[in-house]
């Protein structure tokens, strides 16, 4: 699957992790509802992590859609507030 | 898909689809989807230059408070010279003030060069992928049915609108964040005009509305400190300031 972090690019990860992502995208939505800013910033970090461990960065050439699109790295909890809610980034 | 995605779907994006939506003929759909990209892409760097130019002026602003630092220093010296030791005391919390604005204003513009030079970054590779998408065109323009030139030509001008469509957000945040630090340094302007930063001879002995929000904004222990290091400086003892410790006395 394709995954953009926003500003920074489109990288390419195995569909197993779509899985991972999801969950971890699932659990930053609860955190966001609670208002556990620490706990949004640790899982927001884990699936950069994920990108960043599995993921190989796309070719300029190659012209796709992305499956998922992710915030900004240094997205703001207030504007994580407006992303992650509902399904999520990932709809299950 | 909810979050991001939806917005992610701005303008931008929406206007490739559209488009494209539009023509019936491929070939068609491929020249106006690839003069549209080079006509969005004069947008972006509209978009980029206009954040230089917010940041050219918080800098401006940045040295005009540096000036003011300096100015402010070396009126509480004369003013403490003269034994005024009152007027000192208000030129160096207007000091700290200004220090304080500086400092937060230097950070900020800091940041702001760092996404500068993503988006500078950013926009080059957009280039290459509109300049990718022109010689794509032409192949699928020769090389496939008029169905499925529709289908791969969507995919791809999809690819350039969402890299168009992320750079947009973030020319977008860059733009926030100058309108943000830019509504504080006007913050700091209006204290400017409200003669904070004015010639201290002109005070008037009682205090003002500005002299009072000063005084509750910089902390007592920054200005003490300083005047009894001025005062050690300048060779005046007295006072409950341990002044002498370091200066040399005058002779």
């Amino acid at each position: 699957m394709i995954v953009r972090v926003s500003g920074e690019g489109q990288f390419r990860l195995p569909d197993e992790d779509a899985d991972r992502l999801n969950e971890l995208d699932n659990r930053a939505v609860a955190a966001v509802e609670q208002g556990d800013e620490t706990g949004f910033r640790e899982l927001w970090s884990q699936m950069l992590e994920l990108v960043a461990s599995d993921g190989n960065a796309l070719d300029d050439e190659e012209l796709v859609e992305s499956d998922v699109i992710l915030p900004p790295r240094d997205v703001t909890f207030a504007e994580a507030t407006g992303e992650f809610t509902g399904d999520g980034l990932i709809p299950d | 898909m909810p979050g991001l995605g939806g917005r992610m779907s701005t303008v931008i994006k929406s206007k490739i689809s559209r488009m494209l939506d539009r023509a019936e003929d491929p070939g068609e759909t491929l020249d106006y989807g690839y003069q549209k990209q080079v006509e969005l892409l004069q947008n972006v760097k509209k978009g980029i230059a206009d954040v230089v130019t917010s940041k050219k002026r918080l800098q401006m602003q940045s040295s005009k408070l540096e000036q003011n630092i300096v100015k402010l220093d070396t009126q509480a010296r004369q003013a403490l010279s003269q034994g005024r030791e009152d007027l000192a005391r208000v030129a160096l919390e207007r000091k700290t003030l200004a220090q304080t604005e500086l400092q937060s204003l230097d950070t900020q513009v800091r940041e702001l060069e760092a996404q500068q030079e993503a988006l500078t970054a950013n926009e080059q590779k957009l280039r290459q992928k509109i300049e990718q998408f022109r010689t794509k065109k032409e192949v699928i323009k020769a090389q496939y049915s008029a169905a499925e030139a529709q289908v791969r030509i969507s995919e791809a001008a999809n690819g350039v609108g969402e890299e168009m469509a992320d750079l947009g957000l973030a020319i977008q945040r860059a733009e926030d964040k100058t309108e943000t630090m830019r509504a504080r340094a006007s913050a700091v302007e209006e204290l400017e005009k409200a003669g904070t930063f004015d010639d201290l001879s002109q005070l008037g002995a009682g205090q003002d509305d500005i002299d009072r929000q000063l005084q509750e904004l910089t902390s007592g222990s920054q200005v003490d400190d300083e005047l009894s290091k001025m005062k050690a400086e300048l060779g005046q003892g007295g006072g409950d300031a341990p002044a002498l410790e370091q200066g040399e006395e005058k002779a």
